[in-house]
């Protein structure tokens, strides 16, 4: 299935929750924010979350800015 | 004549007092440095960090972006270095040029800040200008103070725009000085004049500040306080400009609160005249 991951394409085996993609993207434990949708999805719903075909998945962090 | 008691001179003690109790406050936090510091542009994280340490600013900004998917995982994390149990993390919405952009943006800060809920709000309109859309930046700080964010604002210097924005509920009006990373100083101080007789909640300068009297020109028009990125981070000597920076805003503030002598066309002698020798 594929899903669109920071706004590429982002093809998956199976379908993965939130927890196993970060872990998959080497992410864990990383402070980060994830949006499916344009919602947020708290990070206590990560392992709950499943991804679905077509999903619009944003990961983000903060960053150098002024 | 009006006597010199009218207007009586604090004492030495006093005047300490004023600087060591005085305080910025916003969203009901007290801050101790009315510096405000960026953390972009800076040559590595080591670099931001000695620099922003330098600066003795409490409140930070950073930018939220997309995290990249599969390229080294192992990058140091600006967060390391600005910790958020030491400093007060303030998510910036800068690159958003919509209202929308810039609420998605700010409720992103907040999930990976822990339910933090003080951001800074600027919506741009012009990549060549950065100048603010605040007309996008209206809509946004709406719907962020009913989402209960507390929203400190960038916005132009135009003084019917800041106290829109302060009557709506923003902790903080941010008027720019200048165009963002021009380090061209205080454009328009009869502007942030205006701005500041009517101000009703805290304004600070974003953007403009090149040098360290350009900060203090900005604390004596009587400026809550200062944010400012370029200026530390692209001067030769970063740490060294951010200790600078830190001076400059403690003199701009210390003179607001002294009261500057009036200025008088002609001169007027320091020495006595009695007692010249003749």
């Amino acid at each position: 299935m594929q899903i669109h991951l920071n706004g590429e394409p982002y093809h998956l085996d199976q379908p993965l929750t939130l927890t196993e993609l970060i872990a998959r993207l080497g992410l864990t434990g990383k402070r980060l924010a994830v949006e499916l949708n344009l919602d947020i999805v708290p990070r206590s719903q990560h392992a709950e979350t499943r991804l679905a075909e077509g999903d619009r998945v944003e990961i983000v962090h903060a960053i150098g800015g002024g | 004549m009006p006597s010199v008691a009218a207007n009586p001179i604090p004492s030495l003690e006093n005047l300490m007092t004023d600087m060591t109790q005085d305080a910025l406050e916003i969203a009901g936090v007290r801050y101790r440095s009315r510096l405000l510091v960026g953390t972009g542009k800076y040559k590595d994280l080591d670099e931001t960090g000695r620099a922003i340490e330098a600066s003795g600013a409490e409140i930070v900004t950073v930018a939220i972006r997309r995290t990249n998917i599969g390229q080294n995982p192992d990058e140091p994390n600006l967060l390391d270095v600005v910790p958020p149990d030491r400093y007060t993390i303030l998510p910036n919405t800068a690159g958003c040029y919509t209202a929308e952009e810039a609420v998605r943006t700010c409720r992103l800060a907040r999930e990976l800040l822990d339910g933090h809920k003080l951001v800074k709000l600027e919506v741009l309109a012009d990549q060549k200008t950065l100048f603010p859309n605040v007309v996008e930046t209206l809509k946004a700080a709406e719907v962020l103070i009913k989402d209960g964010f507390d929203v400190m604002v960038y916005t132009s210097d135009d003084p019917i725009i800041a106290r829109e924005l302060a009557a709506m509920g923003c902790v903080a009006v941010m008027p720019l000085a200048g165009l963002i990373g021009s380090g061209m100083g205080i454009c328009n101080p009869w502007n942030l004049r205006i701005i500041l007789e009517e101000a009703t909640v805290p304004v600070l300068v974003d953007a403009g500040v090149g040098t360290a009297s350009d900060a203090t020109i900005a604390m004596e028009l009587g400026c809550a306080g200062v944010l400012m990125n370029s200026a530390i981070a692209h001067a030769d000597h970063p740490v060294l400009m951010a200790q600078a920076m830190h001076h400059a805003v403690v003199a701009g503030r210390a003179a607001y609160l002294a009261g500057r002598m009036p200025r008088k066309l002609y001169a007027s002698a320091s020495s006595p005249l009695d007692g010249t020798l003749r």
